[in-house]
């Protein structure tokens, strides 16, 4: 009796000893990153960088697929079903890894012909993202109350776009809540692989096309955005295999020369505040080609 | 024996408070602050987490030229005011809510694309207190869904 109380003993000893160390390894480990990127950065604003040294959760956040969309159409852009993924295509995406990317690439689509008018196709696209989402288990993330909502809203475009950006916070927050936060990182590649697809296609098949290659190179902050939220993971297989095919479209990105003047910020009457600072691009057209026909071989392999 | 289930399930509920906690984040942030980014049309993306008072939290971002954005980034009532400052890749200071009445919300437009970071902070109370308050605190982001509202001079 005695040996087996403890064993007991011994068992709950090194239960409890193993989930503390679990859980302070994690925070240190999050805390030292946080403190790497400190100690590179802050060399100005000393006042905040004393607090910064307690800073408990960093947040790296995206554009999301409506935004690219908004952006795109602001850029002139042509709508063309040809640049979509097929929704028939849904069935070869059987993996977790697959059905993430190309729930992201739906959700850039369905951003993409909402903010284009075309109501048909929005319907067919937030099926698509409807059935991703339920096989990845994000439940409840699109309902069917969105699609009635959809259906009496249909050709008014704020309304679209109210309804998507909910189904979108809906399956962010599920997975980031429910520790999946890689798959909701891997979530966000696919909508922006699937942006700058589209981006290119257009800038591709587009005459007049300095503003959208604008488009494309103000991509490389995202990009650094999101190589940054994805090495917090890249202890997972997936998102290492990510990471490394945008290492690739990074060094094509490091070939664009940019110049900067200083940020200045003027705030107008009414309180809002306008950033000054003007920045300009300069390439070579072998590399913004090359950076293009990467773009494309990676949401092709992605969608495939 | 039922002292070791007795350990199980308290270990067990102690383990689901921090969900507990996230899942009040997520109808905090949905049911208060995005109401805060009105008339602008949130992204979509979702970030909100359970912080106490003197502790901070950063977010990074790229916005784009041309496009006209809010902030709102909102703490549950309990807590302190929420400092946040705006800064550029220099880290020079673009905008202080503490120096605008701690507002929620801030609107901006860019020239230029840029990475920017949102550097936040739970103020600590004025009040003498055992007690450390905690809640949450959510920041979203919105665009405006029409061409320029802004005066740009």
């Amino acid at each position: 009796m005695k040996v087996k109380s403890f064993f007991t003993k011994l068992f709950l000893f090194g239960f409890l000893f193993g989930t503390t160390l679990t859980y302070f390894g994690c925070q240190s480990k999050s805390k030292n990153n946080v403190d790497n990127e400190i100690n590179q950065d802050m060399e100005k604003n000393d006042d905040f960088s004393n607090e910064l040294n307690k800073t408990k959760q960093v947040f790296y956040s995206l554009p999301s697929p409506i935004e690219t969309a908004l952006l795109l159409k602001r850029a002139g852009a042509k709508f063309n079903e040809d640049y979509l993924n097929p929704v028939d295509n849904i069935s070869k995406y059987t993996t977790q890894k697959s059905m993430a990317l190309n729930l992201g690439v739906y959700s850039a689509d369905l951003s993409f012909v909402s903010m284009f008018d075309q109501s048909q196709l929005s319907v067919k696209y937030l099926s698509a993202t409807k059935k991703l989402a339920d096989e990845l288990g994000i439940l409840n993330a699109v309902d069917q109350s969105i699609f009635k909502r959809m259906d009496s809203n249909i050709d008014n475009t704020d309304s679209l776009m109210e309804i998507i950006s909910e189904t979108f916070m809906n399956s962010d927050s599920f997975l980031k809540e429910n520790d999946r936060t890689e798959t909701a990182g891997i979530l966000l590649v696919g909508g922006w692989i699937e942006g700058l697809y589209i981006a290119t296609q257009i800038a591709k098949s587009t005459e007049s096309n300095s503003e959208i290659i604008d488009r494309v190179i103000d991509q490389r902050l995202s990009l650094a955005t999101l190589m940054s939220l994805l090495q917090e993971y890249q202890s997972n297989s997936d998102v290492k295999d990510i990471l490394n095919q945008l290492k690739g479209i990074k060094v094509l990105y490091d070939k664009i020369n940019i110049s900067s003047s200083k940020t200045e910020a003027v705030t107008d009457s009414t309180g809002k505040t306008f950033i000054k600072s003007a920045s300009k691009s300069s390439y070579k057209k072998e590399d913004i080609n090359a950076l293009f026909d990467k773009a494309i071989a990676l949401r092709d392999s992605i969608v495939s | 024996m039922k002292k070791i289930i007795r350990i199980f399930v308290f270990i067990g509920l102690v383990s689901l408070i921090p969900m507990a906690g996230q899942a009040q984040c997520k109808t905090f942030a949905k049911k208060v602050c995005k109401l805060e980014l009105l008339p602008y049309v949130h992204d979509g993306i979702y970030n909100a987490t359970v912080l106490s008072e003197g502790e901070t939290a950063e977010l990074y971002k790229t916005f784009y030229s041309g496009q006209e954005y809010r902030i709102a980034i909102c703490g549950a009532e309990e807590l302190p005011p929420i400092h946040y400052q705006v800064l550029d890749a220099e880290k020079n200071v673009l905008y202080d809510n503490a120096k605008n009445n701690y507002s929620d919300t801030w609107d901006f437009k860019l020239e230029s694309s840029q990475q920017l970071l949102i550097s936040i902070q739970v103020e600590t109370s004025d009040e003498l207190s055992d007690e450390i308050l905690s809640g949450c605190v959510s920041v979203l982001v919105g665009f405006m869904n029409q061409e320029n509202t802004f005066d740009q001079n």
